[in-house]
């Protein structure tokens, strides 16, 4: 078993066509949707876990990349700026996954984006605006 | 055997001074005990980063041709104050933009104000300045547009009124349902986290809580160059209540700090913006504090674990004046990362940057060590616990209009 933590842009002209039920049907894969929109630019933006057979899933991937989804891994979502943080703190009790946190000995505040699932609740609470995404 | 300023910045010019940060003073107390510490060390410095949302920047332009006498006056579209003369600027850290829609739509975001103007003039950006005026024969110009840039400006430094408050509240969320938003930062509804914004045992006036060194030309650490103690800050207390190690038990005593902001950095000085609030300005202040005494080896040899902050609910208690603290706890478990309050558990999360303070204080160590900052004598110390001066409320009277008053 395999589990891939990713972000998926459809292009406008694919955002009626059912990709998450072939990924179910086709592949076998089980899903969890963290977050899910559409832009003003009409282009369609998902963040979902997928889990299942490690050939499948890549498979599955390669399909809907094929199609012209276009794949990127989740922790590139959320990123910090360490040259505006200044390690206030503001974040820490924002956080639902602990991503961000302060190490208790040293007092610094830590960023680690392998627990981050692009909630993006700390974007708009950290004073220093250092929490920056791409979309 | 007590000390004077003159003896140890003697010692500091030939090299000779002892230096410890307060942090580290904690540990030179505990193995040496208070006598020794005080024989030994002459200087304990301290440090602070966090929010100081009343400060600001006061610019002079130099004059224009014609000249003008500026009236209304915008940086970077964010209103400053020029009813002063002729070309003098104050832009206050809180200021915003008048299009910015603040909280209408709530909680706003404050993306930019009077905080990110400083912020980018001692960064050495240009910043753009439109001022008007209704001309007079000594000033005609009525109209100007154009970019200034720190470089350029006869004086350009930080006056602010109320900063490195001395000890602070803990801020909570009653509320059962809603989210608040506060200078505090967001606070979970239902006691969901709590936020504090002191450095506890490395912060200036906790580590002398009588302020017997701290006045009027006390030289410090102020945005990352030098700066002085102008005045009280507004709002000081000093007749708050004290535990019995003379520490406050809340937010008291405060600095009114003056610096030159074309010797600062911006890694001391971060225009912040409080969801929900407004703009902020973070600032790093460090204040040195001469050994003068035993008394105040065992000052600034205090820790986190002897220093309690009140319990505030933001929602009700704070906002409306409604009751009191809902209870004190201590720096060391705020620190710890949860609190207990009414029976449950409490997330904390600081605003004020501890590494950052520690790095202040270790920089201020550092220049003094190197000969390069003296400590100033206060010509005034700024009021005590024996002063009487309190804190009070406006207090609000009917208006009279046949009275004289407008």
């Amino acid at each position: 078993m395999a589990t891939r933590r990713i972000v998926m842009h459809f292009p406008q002209t694919m955002i009626d066509e059912p990709i998450i039920s072939r990924l179910v049907r086709v592949y076998d894969l089980e899903f969890n949707i963290l977050r899910a929109s559409i832009t003003p630019k009409q282009e369609g933006l998902m963040i979902l876990v997928l889990e299942g057979d490690e050939s499948k899933l890549a498979a599955a991937l390669d399909e809907v990349q094929q199609k012209g989804v276009r794949i990127e891994p989740l922790e590139k979502e959320v990123t910090r700026n360490d040259d505006r943080c200044t390690e206030c703190g503001a974040c820490i009790t924002i956080c639902p996954t602990h991503a961000l946190a302060m190490e208790p000995d040293t007092r610094h505040v830590v960023f680690d984006p392998d627990k981050c699932i692009a909630c993006e609740l700390c974007v708009p609470v950290c004073p220093p605006r250092a929490m920056e995404t791409p979309f | 055997m007590p000390k004077t300023y003159a003896e140890i910045n003697e010692k500091i010019r030939a090299g000779e001074a002892v230096v410890v940060t307060a942090e580290e003073m904690i540990d030179v107390v505990a193995e040496d005990g208070v006598e020794k510490a005080a024989e030994h060390v002459d200087v304990v410095t301290t440090g602070t980063f966090g929010p100081m949302c009343s400060s600001g920047a006061m610019l002079n332009t130099g004059h224009t041709t014609p000249r003008m006498r500026y009236q209304n006056v915008w940086l970077n579209e964010v209103p400053a104050y020029s009813g002063i003369a002729a070309v003098d600027v104050f832009i206050g850290a809180t200021a915003i933009p008048e299009n910015d829609p603040a909280n209408r739509d709530h909680p706003g975001l404050f993306n930019y104000g009077g905080a990110h103007v400083i912020e980018e003039l001692i960064d050495g950006r240009d910043v753009r300045m439109v001022a008007d005026s209704y001309g007079t024969d000594c000033y005609p110009r009525r109209k100007l547009d154009t970019l200034i840039n720190i470089e350029d400006l006869n004086q350009a430094y930080l006056l602010n009124p109320r900063n490195a408050y001395q000890n602070y509240g803990v801020a909570i969320n009653l509320n059962p349902d809603r989210d608040i938003y506060t200078y505090m930062g967001v606070l979970q509804a239902d006691l969901g986290s709590a936020t504090y914004c002191s450095a506890g045992q490395l912060s200036p006036l906790l580590n002398d809580p009588y302020y017997r060194t701290i006045g009027i030309g006390t030289r410090v650490f102020l945005g990352g160059g030098v700066g002085y103690v102008y005045f009280e800050g507004t709002q000081h207390n000093p007749t708050e209540a004290r535990s019995g190690n003379g520490v406050p038990m809340g937010g008291a005593g405060t600095l009114g700090l003056v610096g030159d902001m074309k010797q600062m950095s911006t890694r001391y000085v971060a225009g912040v913006s409080m969801y929900g609030y407004g703009v902020s300005l973070s600032l790093g202040v460090g204040v040195p504090i001469p050994i003068l005494d035993v008394d105040m080896a065992r000052y600034t040899a205090v820790r986190d674990d002897e220093i309690v902050a009140p319990i505030l609910d933001y929602s009700r208690n704070y906002p409306y004046n409604e009751g009191g603290a809902l209870g004190h706890v201590s720096y060391a478990q705020l620190k710890s990362g949860s609190i207990e309050v009414e029976g449950k558990s409490v997330p904390t999360a600081p605003l004020s940057s501890y590494v950052r303070a520690v790095e202040i204080a270790t920089t201020l160590k550092e220049w003094i060590l190197a000969g390069e900052f003296l400590l100033g004598e206060p010509t005034q110390l700024i009021p005590s616990a024996d002063s009487g001066q309190g804190f009070k409320r406006i207090k609000e009277r009917p208006v009279n209009n046949g009275g004289g008053a407008r």
